[in-house]
């Protein structure tokens, strides 16, 4: 027999998703439905009868108007006209037992469809706790359809849902349409005239939920509590990760050695160990970063708090045309483009998404800042302005601002052009607070992650060994001078990529030195750190190697070059695995193009600026 | 005079009269916006508390409709007609 297809289809905040963990455990996979942004969660079940039941969650959706993506999106695969998903057996809608005045009203309008359906009550103990009882037989009688009480966030909660499931699909009939009218207004009459007779009891507003907002939605301690709780976010994403990513930097380090004692040195050992080994590690070594931020936000959006952050940030957001859930991702992007750009699909309206990918790469990622430090050390003296402000931390937070200010200017101009349209609502429920359930934080935290090494990780891999490769070879000549002063890599494919380059990169006083980092640089960032000192490294005396990076940039480059160099990175899309990134979320050539080149640009005319205004006041 | 959802102070109540969309500027966004307002839960006859609102010029705000807490911009509250009668 053919496992059934079920769809899970339910309101925002009606417990779908957790419904959805809790029956199918780790048995999901999470993927996009193809040429949208529209992210296909499925799962399989199988009941105690042994029965497989193949189920698809489909996004939270207050109707089926069109109005959305998702909405589109659920409409074709309900009513069997999506292009690659078939046609649901059974329709499960989820309705909170705390909220059936509004959620019945999609099940009335999924009903008017025609699929067999089952209605899951969910939540019901919660309901039960606020004071709400609902009479469930009454409900199912009204309806003319199954209703079964679930709790999603256990799994005994959802066994009377499995239960009847089980029962062969010849029980599911197919529904009849009982309304003639299926406009908003006569669904939304039917629903209430049915929450009179069915909710014996309306219970109130839920306490906890009352008192926390009294504390967290306050105009003076809101603000308080959400910047205090960012700043602890990024403490941890940035101290508590240094360890373990220590531990993975010198983990890879050890490998490559005992890769080299076994290994003879020739071009493998150096794939193994220059290409392979330093390329996973160059991947794993963002994993800590990533999961301390992945799991922050879990638990903020499971807890309810990141609609009240929303909340507060929206006025902000909404100057530059953006939604005040945008905030999040633009927050993530501090530590790491990637997540923050994977972040944005809680953003609904596909335009302010785009407009949030778009900006994303613009936040000073923790990827730059070994560039940065690297610049500052050499070039800012380590003085003091108006007697307190040290000058290097003023230049590092203005390369910060500089980001922030040109994200605020791009969006603002996007918004205005290119992602125009129609305002959004910020409509949104401010769902009840609950603890998180650690199995279902656990669970989405693999989910990213995977996704993290599977999207960024083998790009960067990729582009790490093939970087490697072309900065080794082809080897330097032969019949080369002894003492010239060029260092082999100015003879490989690398060098010649960046002595090309380096007649591109005049205008911005960069040498073909710069040039040739900019190259391995687009694998990571950091990469272009590393890069110059094999440059350097390999170009100069002993002597000259034994000084420091630092002190060697500071008497081979002017100081207008190290200010330009500054100001490419704070916008250059330096990062092969952000753009690719951006093309799977974005779903478009079209807008990854769009995001490499823009950045560019911007890198490039800046960076020009910068080192013809240095020069001028210098001279 | 006709009260909005937008004249209500923290902690009043008051009844939903009707929508009126007539006073958004934007058409496109008026176009719908009922009938988002009808998805989320506001109705026609029920009671709405304005429980907060946000930190940068009292915008946006966060009602209490049923058991539920909505929040939405003042923009989008304009649409809502309240009922004479105001608790507080």
């Amino acid at each position: 027999m053919n496992p059934l297809n079920a769809a899970l289809i339910g309101a925002p905040n009606s417990g779908k998703s957790s419904l959805f963990n809790s029956l199918t455990g780790s048995h999901q996979k999470v993927a996009n439905y193809p040429g949208v942004t529209v992210e296909r969660r499925s799962g399989t079940v199988t009941t105690e009868g042994g029965h497989q039941i193949k189920i698809i969650d489909l996004p939270g959706i207050y109707s089926l108007n069109d109005r959305s993506l998702d909405e589109k999106v659920s409409r074709e695969i309900i009513t069997g006209v999506h292009e690659n998903e078939a046609q649901p057996e059974v329709l499960i809608c989820v309705i909170n037992a705390s909220n059936i005045r509004v959620h019945l009203r999609l099940v009335l309008e999924l009903k008017a469809l025609g699929l067999p359906m089952i209605v899951a009550l969910n939540m019901h103990d919660l309901a039960t706790r606020d004071g709400i009882e609902i009479d469930v037989s009454r409900l199912s009688e009204e309806l003319r359809l199954p209703v079964i009480t679930t709790i999603a966030v256990r799994k005994s909660g959802v066994g009377a849902l499995k239960e009847f499931l089980d029962r062969d699909v010849s029980a599911f009939s197919k529904t009849s349409n009982t309304l003639s009218e299926t406009t908003t207004r006569a669904l939304q009459k039917e629903a209430g005239r049915i929450t009179k007779l069915v909710q014996i009891a309306e219970g109130g507003h839920h306490k906890m939920t009352r008192i926390l907002d009294g504390v967290v939605l306050h105009p003076l301690a809101g603000p308080i509590i959400f910047f205090a709780m960012l700043f602890f976010m990024f403490q941890a994403v940035f101290s508590w990760a240094e360890a373990p990513m220590d531990m993975i930097e010198g983990s890879f380090a050890i490998l490559g050695e005992v890769v080299a004692t076994y290994i003879p040195d020739n071009w493998f050992r150096g794939f193994i160990q220059d290409g392979l080994i330093a390329g996973v590690g160059s991947v794993l070594v963002f994993l800590p970063q990533i999961i301390i931020l992945f799991a922050f936000i879990l638990v903020l959006e499971a807890s309810g708090y990141m609609a009240r952050a929303a909340f507060i940030m929206d006025k902000l957001m909404a100057k530059v045309g953006l939604n005040g859930r945008a905030f999040i991702p633009l927050l993530s992007s501090f530590a790491c483009a990637i997540p923050g750009i994977m972040a944005t699909r809680t953003i609904a309206n596909h335009r302010d998404r785009i407009t949030t990918i778009m900006i994303a790469p613009l936040m000073t990622c923790s990827a730059r800042l070994p560039v940065y430090t690297l610049m500052i050390a050499a070039f800012i003296p380590n003085d003091t302005v108006m007697g307190y402000f040290g000058l290097q931390g003023m230049v590092f937070f203005a390369l910060y601002m500089a980001g922030i200010v040109s994200a605020i200017i791009v969006a603002a101009v996007m918004k205005k052009t290119i992602t125009k349209g129609t305002l959004q609502p910020f409509l949104m429920e401010l769902p009840k607070y609950q603890v998180p359930r650690i199995g279902h934080i656990l669970l989405g935290l693999w989910q990213r992650v995977r996704a993290f090494l599977r999207r960024a990780g083998t790009i960067i891999l990729y582009a790490a060994i093939a970087l490697w490769a072309l900065t080794l070879y082809p080897n330097a000549p032969k019949d080369a001078p002894k003492d010239a002063p060029e260092a082999d890599i100015y003879y490989s494919f690398a060098g010649m990529i960046g002595r090309t380059l380096q007649h591109i990169f005049a205008p911005l006083g960069f040498n073909w030195e710069i040039s040739i980092a900019l190259v391995p640089g687009m694998a990571a960032r950091e990469v272009a750190v590393s890069a110059l000192g094999t440059v350097y490294a390999l170009q100069g005396t002993e002597d000259q190697v034994a000084e420091s990076l630092a002190t060697v940039l500071q008497s081979a480059w002017p100081l207008s070059t190290a200010l330009a160099f500054l100001a490419w990175f704070v916008y250059a899309p330096q990062c092969l695995a952000t753009l690719a990134t951006a093309r799977r979320e974005t779903n478009s050539w079209g807008w990854t193009a769009f995001m490499a080149g823009y950045l560019f640009g911007l890198a490039y005319l800046i960076a020009f600026i910068v080192n013809v205004s240095a020069k001028a006041l210098m001279a | 005079m006709t009260k909005y959802l937008t004249d209500l102070k923290i902690g009043e109540t008051a009844t939903i009269q009707s929508f009126d969309t007539s006073r958004i500027v934007d058409n496109d966004f008026a176009a719908d916006l009922e009938d988002r307002l009808l998805e989320i839960g506001f109705e026609e006859g029920l009671a709405v508390e304005l429980l907060h609102q946000g930190p940068i010029g009292k915008d946006p705000l966060a009602v209490k409709i049923g058991n539920m807490t909505v929040a939405l911009r003042r923009a989008e509250a304009d649409a809502i007609i309240l009922d004479e009668e105001i608790k507080s």
